[in-house]
């Protein structure tokens, strides 16, 4: 994609959040790669994941050791290819790489928000990025697209803005939590909560930050992201020094694997979008305002859909992909699904595995031959 | 463009315009796109195969990834006009299952399998002693996927005792022909067989 560089827009006008709570003012910076043809037809949005970010693809300057998170599909001549479309990805409310988010200056006290920043939910993401939409000139996608935590907002997108979403594709994700993925990220937030240099959230103004809670919080999420097959094949029972040591220094080599992930993480995400992030997976629930049925809270659903899972993916399983697919036949929804061989765990939405990329191109291929001419 | 197959034309002349179809074991989807273009048709095309797969949503054909000996268990009663099971039948797990499960989530069920009554088949067993190969059933014993052949006769038989009511039923021969003498002997002639039906009235 070459160099990017991102954008930023200031929102004054009030967002009401799912909770109550009320966002008075807020920016959302973003990233956007190719051209939005003259009927504004061309646009498709990218959402992210947990950790992810606007920055999809690209280099933000010449010695950027890494591309975006999506670098593999998104660009000339990729699955989402940005001669054909306006690709958009904006970074949600809430996280650290630039919109409005807990480390952001709470205009009203003139301190970071910290704990003070509201509970943010998918539902107010998607919100958020309708009007950012409405600021790009795009009065509808020609896809929203994402993975896991991003592929719930492409699922919201369809709920709640039917008229303004073509097609969504929905990789890697589940209509909600079960009671293990809340545990899991339970677990995590303890680590967070209860670490000393936490102060209630507050810790921005001790100069510190929890890095304990935030370190293990990370490993713990690598472990859901990577199956039990690709980490034996990765790691096995390897051992870093070739021999074991008695003490507890690294000595396999999956340790070593986790220590580094924890330690790439810290200084680069903020504990209480961590905090904030998890709860907005563990919230989704579009079913739960419909009375438990799926099927009947994507009624007013119009969009075609594509839905994609991974065999190895135990986070969010084939299964529970296959939910989703079943409430949009049940309401006789256009909807393919293709369940993707992949030993990489949950992982492998950010891989280019070759039929992954083959299903991702020609799904796009479609909705480029759908656009208005 | 290719005139359409014919046993695809046979399912279109048979279908409603406008139906809603379940095509299990769609392979690359062209059923279901025949009957999209030709009569109104929409619906999904369930099927296993990562190769297949691809190739429907490439033609822009709905389709479902999964494995039908898995059951229809995820579609509601009465969800389809048609349930349709094309060349797939004598490659299920469950024949009998398949097409009780096919009347649940349908109202009308259509089934094409290759007729093993067929005499070419039956000379290759019956005379040569060996197990048959044919342009319909071209796979060798140790490689076939098809493992529960029948014929015409055991078909109907399988239908009478589950209580299945056949509305209409057809023949074809390798090269999907339609002849005088299917129509005499469709047993012994009929290479593909085609049957719609339905779950019997109780008298």
């Amino acid at each position: 994609m070459g160099l990017v560089t991102p954008a930023r827009l200031r929102f004054p006008e009030p967002l009401p959040l799912a909770s109550g709570g009320m966002l008075a003012d807020y920016e959302l910076v973003y990233e956007t790669y190719g051209t939005l043809n003259a009927d504004a037809s061309n646009a498709v949005l990218v959402c992210h994941a947990l950790s992810g970010s606007h920055h999809v693809a690209g280099y933000h300057s010449e010695d950027d050791k890494r591309p975006g998170w999506w670098e593999h599909h998104v660009g000339p001549g990729k699955s989402l290819d940005s001669r054909r479309f306006f690709i958009v990805a904006c970074n949600n409310l809430g996280s650290c790489f630039g919109s409005t988010g807990p480390a952001s200056i709470n205009p009203a006290t003139g301190r970071a928000y910290g704990p003070d920043f509201p509970m943010v939910t998918v539902a107010d993401w998607v919100a958020s990025q309708a009007r950012l939409a409405d600021r790009l000139g795009i009065r509808k996608w020609a896809a929203v697209v994402g993975g896991s935590l991003g592929g719930m907002q492409a699922l919201q997108w369809a709920i709640d803005y039917p008229d303004r979403i073509a097609h969504a594709i929905i990789i890697a994700a589940a209509p909600k939590l079960t009671a293990q993925n809340i545990a899991f990220n339970e677990v995590a937030r303890q680590a967070i909560l209860t670490d000393p240099d936490f102060h209630e959230g507050r810790f921005y103004d001790h100069a510190t930050e929890p890095r304990r809670g935030l370190r293990i919080a990370r490993m713990l999420g690598h472990i859901t992201y990577l199956s039990d097959d690709i980490m034996r094949e990765k790691f096995g029972r390897d051992l870093r020094s070739g021999k074991l040591n008695f003490d507890y220094q690294v000595a396999f080599q999956i340790e070593s694997y986790l220590r580094h992930q924890a330690d790439s993480f810290v200084g680069r995400f903020d504990a209480n979008t961590y905090l904030l992030m998890t709860k907005a997976l563990d919230y989704f629930d579009p079913a739960g305002v419909a009375g438990d049925n799926l099927a009947a809270a994507l009624a007013p659903v119009r969009a075609d859909t594509l839905v994609l899972a991974f065999t190895s993916d135990w986070r969010f399983a084939p299964a529970r992909s296959r939910e989703i697919v079943k409430a949009l036949h049940d309401n006789d929804l256009n909807v393919s699904y293709a369940e993707i061989t992949a030993s990489h765990g949950h992982d492998a939405f950010l891989m280019p595995i070759p039929r992954y990329v083959d299903i991702l191109t020609a799904y796009m291929d479609r909705v480029f031959a759908g656009l208005s001419p | 463009m290719m005139p359409a197959r014919i046993d695809f034309r046979i399912i279109g002349d048979w279908i409603r315009p406008g139906s809603r179809v379940l095509d299990l074991g769609c392979g690359d989807g062209s059923l279901l796109a025949y009957l999209a273009r030709s009569k109104g048709a929409s619906g999904y095309g369930l099927e296993i195969d990562d190769t297949h797969v691809g190739e429907c949503i490439k033609r822009g054909v709905n389709v479902i990834q999964t494995d039908l000996d898995a059951g229809l268990s995820e579609f509601d009663e009465g969800s389809f006009d048609y349930v349709v099971l094309s060349l797939t039948l004598q490659a299920v797990r469950y024949p009998d299952r398949l097409l009780r499960e096919m009347l649940r989530v349908g109202t009308e069920g259509i089934v094409t399998f290759p007729n093993f009554g067929h005499w070419r088949t039956r000379w290759q067993l019956g005379v040569l002693g060996r197990m048959p190969v044919s342009t319909a059933l071209p796979h060798e014993w140790y490689n076939t996927p098809n493992i529960h052949l029948c014929t015409l006769r055991d078909f109907a038989s399988l239908c009478e005792r589950e209580g299945i009511e056949v509305l209409e039923s057809q023949v074809v021969d390798h090269a999907h022909r339609r002849r005088l003498a299917l129509r005499l002997l469709p047993n012994l002639l009929g290479e593909i067989a085609l049957y719609r039906f339905r779950r019997a009235r109780l008298p």
